[in-house]
């Protein structure tokens, strides 16, 4: 009995290890590999148009991407991006979701209208907001502020970072609707009865029964959208360049311009071990309320 | 309802009449409640859509319609589909697309299977960790390794291949794939592996002829995810293809030169690169909140 309960358990163990082994191994590599590469080079003098110049640096590249007003410019961007959207997204999803969970005719259609944006590529929708939408000339949004006698707006270079942010919040509104509707199904009705023949309104059962209920939702939405927004890319490789200036440079942008315009790895290199600190104090409370629920 | 209000009327008791005007006015209130209901919800679904719908719109116009005056009435026309299929490169992009897409969701399903296979039957103390340690790879923020890999697949002559976006866009997804197969599979009774089990089956039919064929559905709509996800994947093919290798995301933000901006060639471009990523999206919408979320909402 014991005898074959040893054996059974390293039979287990390698038959766990030969399927699990491909999976783990190459995300370790896909891990460490580049992760420690990036390390490396950060304490490296590294410029591909200066070949000559190599060696250790020590902390030179921090102290000069420190010191570099460009990257306060750029953590002050991207937290007024990620903040913005964040803002947009969370307060108006979770709107959304109570709007969306009433029942109404065609609810089912509306649902999928508005979670659409989702789906469509970054660089789709960047540039259809670019042209068509917010041209100071032929786009929709002008010709809406001037049929009500507004003045017509020039988006891209008298409010630059709020046009970025416009287009991600559209673009991730529908994901925290989504997620936040699909929350919203597992609501107890009778509850929501219960505390309504109680005489509860709208906005108490709102703020008492509805709200406490999505927390977990909101704070995985919070989470999620965060590890994204830190290093969107593509909107502002399509429409500003990180421009006019630096006013729409956030620390993703000033990476790809330190790496592959300016070719200098070592700085770049830095700049993504800033990165990828930032993103892993969000990511500790993301993997921590993840294991929790993989317990119950 | 009617018959039960007809019947009071009809007996025309005092009291039923009062009861009736009552009833009445509730109803009243809850129509317009209705009606109001209907109407934000439509016009806010309206808004959200309508960029969409005007990039489409767009789409049929000719170059000079598209850049007036923001109108609805116009005569459609095919010459910007027409146009862009005439340059034979849009094929090329679509089908990069088509073949990094498809073919990295293929490679994570292949090495996903056998691994949440055993992590959700064959789980050991170890398994959560694993699991959340998988998670955490996610979490590493694509920006912080551009360099590294950068210059490693400049060395290796990995940059601009379809090969190397689909080895980008295979680990890239394989912790949401593992995660999600897991979930589904964690879902569908022990007994029934069991049984297979006690009838010879081996590992290999065990998931072969039993797993695979009960969680299709959840295999579906997790290769659906990787297909998006990997389609519309824009920071590694933007830094990392130039013309070979390029799928429509970034032959859509060659239209942002100054040179290149025509607006309805543009739209029917990215009408037709959105189209069938919008419908996959539409069919697992439900699903793909378990993938997104690592199981945490279901």
């Amino acid at each position: 009995m014991n005898k074959t309960r040893a054996s059974g358990r390293t039979v287990g163990g390698w038959r766990n290890l030969s399927l699990q082994g491909p999976a783990v191994t190459l995300l370790l590599l896909w891990m460490l590999v580049p992760l420690g590469m990036t390390l490396w080079f950060s304490f490296q003098r590294y410029n591909l148009l200066m070949p000559g110049m190599t060696g250790f640096a020590g902390l030179e590249n921090y102290q000069y991407l420190f010191t570099d007003p460009a990257l306060w410019t750029a953590m002050g961007n991207t937290l007024l991006l990620v903040g913005s959207v964040l803002a947009i997204t969370v307060i108006g999803g979770t709107l959304l979701a109570v709007l969306f969970q009433q029942e109404f005719p065609g609810r089912g259609v509306a649902r999928v209208l508005a979670i659409s944006p989702f789906f469509v590529m970054p660089t789709v929708s960047a540039l259809v907001w670019k042209n068509m939408m917010m041209h100071p000339a032929n786009g929709v949004l002008s010709w809406v502020a001037e049929s009500l006698g507004l003045p017509a707006l020039d988006w891209f270079s008298s409010l630059p970072l709020t046009s970025i942010v416009i287009i991600v919040a559209w673009q991730w509104l529908p994901f925290a609707l989504l997620i936040l509707l699909t929350a919203m199904q597992s609501l107890d009705d009778d509850q929501v009865e219960a505390a309504r023949m109680d005489g509860a309104g709208p906005v108490a059962i709102f703020f008492f029964i509805t709200l406490p209920h999505l927390k977990r939702a909101i704070s995985v939405v919070i989470m999620i959208e965060m590890i994204f927004l830190l290093t969107i890319f593509a909107e502002i490789f399509v429409t500003t360049s990180g421009g006019p200036g630096l006013a729409t440079t956030n620390l993703a942008y000033l990476i790809y311009i330190r790496a592959l315009l300016d070719f200098d790895v070592g700085t770049a290199s830095a700049g993504g071990v800033i990165a990828i600190i930032l993103a892993n104090i969000v990511a500790i409370f993301l993997v921590r309320m993840v294991a929790k629920n993989l317990e119950n | 309802m009617t018959t039960a209000r007809t019947k009071p009327l009809a007996s025309t008791s005092n009291q039923a009449a009062i009861k009736e005007g009552r009833h009445a006015a509730f109803m009243n209130t809850a129509a317009r409640r209705r009606l109001g209901l209907t109407v934000l919800g439509w016009t806010i679904a309206g808004v959200i859509f309508f960029p969409i719908f005007w990039m489409v719109l767009t789409g049929f116009k000719t170059e000079a319609a598209a850049i007036a005056e923001p109108s609805l009435i116009f005569s459609p026309t095919l010459e910007s589909y027409t146009a862009v299929h005439g340059r034979a490169d849009y094929f090329k992009f679509a089908m990069n697309s088509v073949v990094v897409a498809f073919g990295s969701t293929l490679l994570a399903l292949l090495i996903a299977i056998p691994s949440a296979y055993s992590m959700a039957f064959l789980p050991t103390k170890r398994t959560k960790g694993t699991l959340l340690w998988m998670l955490s790879t996610k979490m590493l923020p694509p920006v912080g390794v551009l360099v590294p890999i950068y210059l490693l697949f400049r060395d290796v002559g990995l940059l601009d291949t379809r090969t190397g976006l689909i080895i980008v866009y295979t680990l890239m997804n394989l912790p949401i794939v593992v995660w999600m197969l897991y979930t589904f599979f964690k879902d569908l009774p022990k007994d029934i592996l069991e049984a297979g089990r006690m009838d010879g089956a081996s590992t290999l039919q065990e998931v072969l002829f039993l797993l695979l064929p009960l969680t299709l559905p959840g295999i579906a709509s997790t290769g659906l995810l990787s297909v998006i996800l990997s389609w519309n994947e824009a920071f590694w093919s933007l830094n990392l293809t130039s013309s070979n290798a390029a799928p429509l995301t970034a032959y859509i933000a060659s239209f942002s030169s100054p040179e290149g901006l025509f607006w309805a060639k543009l739209s029917a471009a990215s009408t037709m690169a959105i189209a069938p990523i919008l419908v996959f999206g539409w069919l697992t919408q439900k699903q793909m909140v378990r993938g997104l979320t690592f199981g945490a909402v279901k």
